[in-house]
């Protein structure tokens, strides 16, 4: 997110504030053009959860379990709206004072402050009740996403609990340190529009929830192919639409920085679903429609990070990147390790994302974006390389720790996994008393 | 009489069908059916997740005859039927005792 996070650092930079006097003198107005795309841009990452998220892994699963599994993703974006206004907004995009570098303060608790008018530091020019809708979605896709991990198997109850804690604990807090003013963005880590806060989380929360819930009973003797992969063909183009206002809408702006992202976005998106599907096409012998749509969000993935700061040829090279290194971890390495990460939550947003994060490190340039100061990596300034691995780490270390700390009380307390009776009848007609006919 | 009873891949239907008409074959039952014979399943591949599908869909083909064209009959599907790939599929021949036409009663030969 360029603008947030140049307006990040601004408060905490005194040198880049004075690289920009003009807005540091004269607080800039609302942009009615500015204020019309971020408008859309929410809109257009709401849809990326419901439907195109709830179908993309809706069509993944088994019949018996796709209300389930698109409950999952229609409950989180319920849920998430009313904590996001009660408090996540507040503790992620808000002043913390003294602890400002790790979290944000208590004072937007319901929204107190935000009438009419009030805008926010982090973007000047657009309505604050724009921008707290547009970051509110982005806080609803990153918990929805997890569910890939969870398919099958896990309680509806503990689910609810486990996206309520997860987001507070984890997702806020992780947010404010790169675009809320937090500690990564003051450093001067790069992550446009969260290729670490949004997918490296998420695929991070997978990988622990899916070893912490365990194997799907049947996993490698029972059939356990998707049940209607057109649901996740439509789920998969819908994310591709979406995600122009994920990376285009995180300039914040309507300029040239939006136009850049949403190139960078198109090409890298591209690029990784040729990968995937000539990746599969030559070990697999088929290029195959799933892999296509993985391929395509694999590389929607890892140009998030990176999409606002680099050019069309660092895009197209990290697709391919992705595409191909996505395509071995989500089918590969997971058969090595066997670790039943159901629907590639890790394999395509964890893997991902991280990868994504440190190429931006490699591809990021001072011409496109001036928030990227030196540049990357091909542009001489490698200790920019060491700020990346330092958001994916600290990233990744602390998502890992706090959802294992989660699941495991919510494991202790309700249980988190349904029972062997109710995973194998199917979980719509158990948990949700209804089936899907015909 | 004698019952055709041919089990044959999907797409051939329509040839198969053409070929018995010219025959002069008045009508045949179709119905879609799953088995596996030589050709065994198929496998699918989903991310790398292998599922071995044992039951191809096939079609299969029940038609009465007179005892003078089942031979005929019998040439034509397979003429029609043959890819010269395996799973094909089969020709049975049966014996029929006896047929009546729900709407007049006529019986045997007549009724087909």
């Amino acid at each position: 997110m360029k603008k947030k996070l140049s307006f990040g650092l601004m408060l905490v930079l005194p040198a880049l504030f004075a690289a920009m006097p003009a807005f540091a003198e004269d607080p800039p107005k609302l942009d009615s053009g500015d204020t019309a795309w971020m408008l859309t841009s929410t809109a257009l990452v709401l849809m990326m959860t419901i439907p195109g998220l709830a179908l993309f892994y809706g069509g993944m699963v088994r019949k018996k379990n796709i209300l389930a599994t698109l409950a999952q993703s229609f409950a989180a974006t319920a849920l998430i709206t009313i904590l996001w206004m009660v408090i996540g907004y507040s503790i992620s995009f808000t002043d913390g004072g003294p602890n400002n570098a790790f979290i944000g303060g208590f004072k937007y608790f319901l929204l107190a402050p935000m009438g009419l008018n009030a805008t926010s530091a982090l973007a000047p020019t657009i309505p604050e009740s724009v921008y707290m809708m547009f970051q509110m979605t982005f806080a609803i896709i990153t918990p929805a996403l997890i569910a890939g991990a969870l398919a099958d198997r896990m309680k509806f109850s503990a689910f609810l609990l486990f996206m309520a804690a997860w987001l507070l604990l984890v997702y806020c807090p992780v947010a404010h340190w790169v675009w809320g003013g937090g500690w990564l963005g003051a450093a001067g880590a790069l992550d446009y529009a969260g290729g670490s806060v949004v997918h490296l989380n998420a695929g991070t929360a997978g990988l622990v929830a899916a070893l912490m819930l365990g194997k799907r009973k049947g996993l490698g003797t029972d059939n356990m192919a998707p049940h209607n992969l057109a649901y996740s063909v439509i789920g998969a183009s819908l994310l591709w639409v979406g995600w122009f206002g994920f990376n285009a809408g995180s300039a914040v702006t309507s300029n040239v920085n939006a136009g850049m992202a949403m190139a960078a976005t198109q090409i890298a998106t591209a690029g990784a679903a040729m990968a995937w599907m000539c990746a599969e096409w030559i070990i697999s012998k088929k290029p195959s429609v799933l892999g296509m749509v993985s391929g395509a969000v694999a590389g929607l993935v890892a140009i998030t990070p990176a999409s606002g700061f680099v050019d069309a040829k660092g895009a197209l090279i990290i697709g391919l990147a992705a595409g191909i290194v996505c395509y071995i971890s989500a089918v590969h390495v997971k058969k090595i390790f066997g670790y039943d990460d159901a629907l590639d939550c890790w394999g395509v947003h964890g893997v991902g994302g991280a990868l994504g994060a440190i190429l931006t490190g490699v591809f990021a340039m001072k011409e496109i974006n001036p928030v990227a100061a030196k540049g990357g990596w091909l542009e001489g300034n490698f200790p920019q390389m060491i700020l990346q691995f330092e958001d994916v780490g600290a990233t990744f270390v602390y998502c890992a720790v706090v959802t294992f700390i989660i699941l495991a009380v919510l494991k202790y307390t309700i249980g988190i996994r349904v029972s062997e009776e109710v995973e194998v009848e199917g979980l719509d007609i158990n948990l949700h008393g209804e089936v899907v006919h015909g | 009489m004698k019952l055709v009873w041919a089990i044959i891949k999907p797409f051939k239907l329509d040839e198969v069908r053409e070929a018995l008409t010219q025959l002069g074959v008045q009508g045949l039952t179709v119905i879609e059916v799953k088995g596996f014979g030589r050709q065994k399943g198929q496998t699918e591949i989903y991310r790398g997740a292998e599922y071995h599908v044992s039951f191809l869909p096939k079609v299969k083909i029940e038609v009465v005859v007179p005892d003078d064209l089942a031979e005929q009959v019998v040439e034509a599907i397979i003429k029609a039927a043959r890819t010269g790939k395996i799973g094909d599929g089969k020709v049975f021949v049966l014996d029929v005792e006896r047929a009546v036409r729900i709407r007049t009663g006529e019986a045997d030969a007549e009724a087909l």
